[in-house]
């Protein structure tokens, strides 16, 4: 195994240049180190001025997402060894407005997701004194999958529809939709219908499920969506027969 | 509000004409799409038949000349091969789409309450055209 490898990362630097540039280094090879190791190695060794975004290091917390060899992923759960002899190329998530390097904007993301309500919602709130909403395993595991969402927009990023069409709701926050439409302690699925049933919203997947293969946690986005559209085909349907107002 | 733009202007990577040669999932994406113009040639083709047949034996048989045109031929079997896909992508859709879940006496204990394997539901959709298939082959060669 050869000792060092190479990194080609995207530099992007608003006050200097119009658009990014790739920029070479060279890092240790070892075997437990993930790329993102290598871009701390470039950080604190080699150049202070890369600007990149981590925090918990152990696939959680969503934030070290990059486009490696074009491939969106996790760069804390993504190894240089299985790129060696490299050079392994390291660029921002696609589809996103790059801020500087390889920080991309999120902000129509956090927007996106905060339109679909991805908390409980109750029609009437129980009193306190009842105590809490009780759940069997069976109804936890109809919606479990979809909770494991970490947020990291890798979805985002495969989604060729989200690169062409920057409407689209897109894949993660769809998929929360679903986390909490199909939580047996929700009641606000009619509220979410009106965001989720439109052309921006299940309607512009066209299933290339490019989605799931990039989704580190296995959510299934594409799933989730396709899953839905059949409730939103039906609603509609209902709508039509027999309109919400008169039920 | 103040936003990242009012820092440093941010940078919005074009869309490549080319996108989509890029991955085979985004071309077989594409190529399925496309198939919708397969699926509507399909249905002006059977219309023109069943004019044709309503039209005599005369009109029928110049309907059969015309179809046996080498340029025909080849469109129709480019959208036959259109059409596979377009039925064989449809039906590996099915799974994500449908998730059955089994309540009730009637299902083995072991089904009761489970979901149905996504493959089986596929499975279902696969056996149902090759019925349908068989039928229309049926009336076609035997009874017609």
């Amino acid at each position: 195994m050869p000792d060092t490898i190479t990194l080609q990362v995207a530099r992007y630097r608003p006050d200097t240049e119009r658009e990014p540039t790739m920029q070479e280094y060279v890092v240790p090879l070892r075997k437990e180190w993930a790329v993102l190791d290598g871009l701390n190695y470039i950080k604190d060794q080699l150049d202070g001025t890369l600007s990149f975004r981590w925090s918990c290091r152990m696939g959680i917390c969503g934030s070290c997402g990059m486009s490696v060899n074009g491939d969106p992923k996790l760069t804390c759960a993504t190894f240089l060894d299985d790129y060696a002899p490299g050079p392994v190329r390291v660029e921002p998530l696609a589809n996103f407005p790059i801020v500087r390097d390889l920080v991309v904007e999120i902000n129509d993301f956090m927007l996106k997701l905060r339109r679909v309500k991805p908390w409980l919602l109750r029609n009437e709130d129980k009193p306190l004194d009842e105590g809490e909403y009780l759940q069997t395993p069976d109804e936890l595991d109809d919606y479990k999958k979809y909770s494991l969402c970490i947020n990291c927009m890798l979805c985002y990023s495969a989604c060729p529809i989200y690169g062409l069409e920057p409407e689209f709701l897109g894949p993660a926050a769809i998929a929360l939709a679903q986390r909490y439409n199909l939580d047996s302690r929700d009641e606000g699925e009619h509220q979410r219908l009106d965001v989720l049933a439109t052309d921006e919203g299940v309607w512009a997947c066209t299933y290339i499920g490019e989605c799931s293969v990039a989704c580190p946690k296995g959510v299934d986005p594409a799933g989730a969506i396709q899953r839905y559209k059949l409730i939103a085909a039906k609603e509609s349907m209902l709508d039509l027969l027999w309109p919400r107002g008169a039920r | 509000m103040s936003s990242v733009d009012d820092v440093a202007p941010l940078y919005r990577r074009p869309v490549s004409l080319f996108w989509w040669a890029r991955r085979r999932s985004y071309l077989l994406f594409v190529l399925r799409e496309l198939s919708s113009v397969a699926v509507a040639w399909t249905v002006v083709y059977l219309l023109l038949m069943i004019n044709a047949v309503f039209s005599g034996a005369a009109a029928y048989q110049r309907f059969l000349d015309w179809s046996a045109r080498p340029w025909l031929i080849l469109i129709n079997v480019v959208a036959m091969l259109f059409l596979l896909l377009h039925a064989v992508t449809w039906f590996n859709l099915a799974p994500q789409a449908l998730v059955v879940r089994l309540r009730g006496r009637r299902v083995p204990s072991r089904l009761r309450g489970r979901l149905i394997p996504p493959r089986l539901v596929a499975a279902a959709h696969f056996g149902a055209w090759l019925v349908a298939s068989a039928l229309v082959a049926w009336i076609l060669l035997v009874v017609g």
